[in-house]
């Protein structure tokens, strides 16, 4: 089609010539115009005749305008036009120059814990059909959601099990493990949008258990205390209850004001160690080293001994008893430490 | 907006101008400033991640705005202009391809996809000649020239510029790579059941039930009747003889 439209255009612009009655749209050098219709981008690298331009600068630049623009109407009347509202709009094509963007290229979504977690188990999502048979309506049904299949929320009859307190409410029971779960993953999504913005991960706090530990016990004690409006500061305490482990220590300042002597005293006391410039001594620490390499001595007389076979065929063959000589074989286990206790 | 007399130098020091740009959320910046040393200041640049990328420092040696024409010859603001760039200085070496780049990103206005015929009004003519550039706009008025395509002519709209080129800071290939990435476009997503043939029709396919054949409405005839029990036919039959009669007969007379 554009083929024919240039071929007509350029008869029709033969046709000018003969009687010039109109202007043509014909533009001689139009091959060393570059155009980018995307941008309407026409660029034209010819040299300038710069004698004639020092002459009439701005002629030339006017003249050089139009014929650009000429070219690059040309071939911008050739793409498909399409007609909204009594206007003639032409679709751009894509752009050809190369410009930088504004922003830099979006990140990807982060993972999931979970999927972090699949990704290192090699956990691959099966796809599962939407419709699932069902038994007793003897159709197919959505997997989940309103009208699913195998409803077992809509059962009128739940069986007690055989375990379980006879006067439990088990519809309330599901209804509650419902709530549950889905509270939980709400705590999850939550996390784990904490933990793509890499803020602070809040604490689960306390899940229910089954059989809950000593532990958990006095840290829901702890929660619970703190658990009023004033943040437990009118909580009953029971007799004789030691503090818990579970809350914070508050940080206490010297008074400003007030004992001056104990104050000099300890100020004193930083001076003196300062002056006498003493390190500290870890005893435990000091022991550990020296039984170390105490140790370490012993142990490597002790391999001196033992070494009979020469380097070359220790290892494999040694250990299995090919070597000339059954000499003393190291039997591993453990880690270097308890080697050495062993051996005592 | 800003009103406060900030000292900004954005050769000496990026900060300002990363802030401003940041402050208005704009990736293009223009300024102007004037002084002994460097007299008719402007300098062009654009940012990539709210830091600069590329800067170009020009002087203004001439300058004609746009009411010194007497052809008042304005286009609606925010049109998008065609730029037309000329002279082989724009392809010497990287640096000055880049200036281009800069250019043309500075001056494109709006990305659009569809454009009216009759709104591309604006020409942005951008020359270099012998170590300068000159910006010269232009009004486009379309003339008959007995083809689809109308004959171009310019009037001057203004404004001109006589620029000299003074100092750039241009980004390294590095960042400017960076800066050119594009974004694995999202997948279309494919729609089921729906393909298009060389004619550019549209076909769809639709999963019906089984139609039932047996309550199929096709056209009323008398022949296609259910015959009636014996007895009732034979007086229906005479009934219509008499209307067959009536009807001949009704003929006869017109």
């Amino acid at each position: 089609m554009a083929g024919k439209q240039t071929v007509v255009d350029s008869v029709l612009a033969q046709n000018q010539t003969d009687e010039p009655k109109f202007k043509s749209t014909h533009v001689e050098n139009a091959e060393l115009v570059e155009i980018d219709e995307g941008l309407l981008l026409a660029s034209n690298e010819n040299k300038l005749d710069l004698k004639e331009f020092r002459q009439k600068p701005e002629e030339i630049l006017k003249n050089l305008a139009r014929d650009a623009t000429q070219v690059l109407f040309n071939s911008l009347w050739q793409l498909p036009v399409e007609k909204v509202e009594g206007h003639f709009l032409i679709k751009l094509p894509e752009i050809k120059t190369w410009l930088p963007r504004e922003k830099p290229v979006p990140k990807k979504k982060a993972v999931t814990k979970w999927q972090e977690y699949a990704k290192v188990k090699g956990i691959l999502n099966t796809k599962k059909s939407r419709m699932v048979w069902d038994e007793a309506s003897k159709e197919y049904k959505p997997r989940w959601g309103y009208k699913r299949a195998n409803d077992d929320t809509k059962d009128w009859l739940i069986e007690v099990p055989v375990n379980a307190d006879p006067m439990e409410d088990q519809f309330a029971k599901k209804k509650t493990a419902k709530k549950e779960r889905v509270a939980k993953n709400e705590l999850q999504r939550l996390r784990n949008i904490a933990r793509s913005q890499k803020s602070k991960v809040p604490g689960v706090g306390l899940t229910p258990t089954e059989q809950p530990s000593k532990e958990h016990l006095e840290k829901a004690l702890a929660i619970a205390h703190k658990s009023t409006a004033s943040i437990g500061k009118f909580t009953d305490r029971l007799p004789k209850e030691k503090p818990s482990k579970y809350t914070g220590k508050k940080r206490k300042f010297e008074p400003s004001i007030g004992n001056l002597k104990s104050e000099k005293e300890k100020q004193l006391k930083i001076l003196d160690i300062h002056s006498k410039k003493i390190p500290k001594i870890d005893v435990t620490k000091a022991a550990n080293r020296a039984l170390r390499q105490e140790e370490e001595e012993r142990s490597k007389a002790a391999e001196k001994k033992s070494r009979k076979t020469p380097k070359k065929q220790r290892g494999k063959k040694a250990s299995l008893g090919l070597g000339k000589s059954g000499g003393k074989i190291r039997k591993g286990g453990g880690n270097k430490k308890t080697r050495g206790k062993r051996r005592m | 907006m800003f009103s406060k007399k900030n000292t900004t130098r954005p050769f000496e020091d990026q900060s300002s101008v990363e802030f401003f740009t940041s402050k208005a959320d704009s990736s293009l910046f223009m300024f102007g400033s004037h002084s002994k040393k460097r007299p008719h200041n402007l300098v062009i640049g654009r940012l990539f991640d709210n830091q600069v990328l590329d800067m170009a420092e020009f002087g203004i040696e001439k300058f004609a705005s746009m009411q010194e024409f007497k052809a008042r010859l304005y286009t609606a603001s925010g049109i998008k202009p065609c730029l037309i760039f000329s002279g082989e200085f724009f392809e010497e070496n990287d640096e000055n391809k880049r200036i281009k780049n800069l250019l043309i990103d500075f001056f494109r206005g709006a990305t659009v996809e569809k454009i009216s015929l009759s709104g591309l009004e604006h020409v942005i003519n951008i020359s270099a000649v012998n170590g300068k550039i000159y910006i010269r706009s232009y009004r486009v008025l379309m003339k008959k020239s007995g083809s689809k395509t109308p004959r171009v002519e310019l009037e001057a709209m203004g404004p001109f510029l006589d620029l000299s080129l003074r100092r750039t800071r241009l980004a390294s290939d590095d960042l400017f790579k960076r800066a050119l990435k594009k974004a694995a476009l999202a997948k279309a997503k494919k729609k089921k059941n729906i393909s298009h043939d060389a004619l550019g029709n549209k076909l769809g396919r639709i999963h019906m039930t089984t139609q039932n054949f047996g309550k199929l409405q096709a056209r009323k005839l008398k022949g296609l009747k259910r015959k009636a029990p014996v007895d009732k036919a034979e007086k229906k039959q005479t009934k219509e003889g008499n209307k067959r009669k009536k009807v001949t007969d009704a003929d006869s007379e017109m």
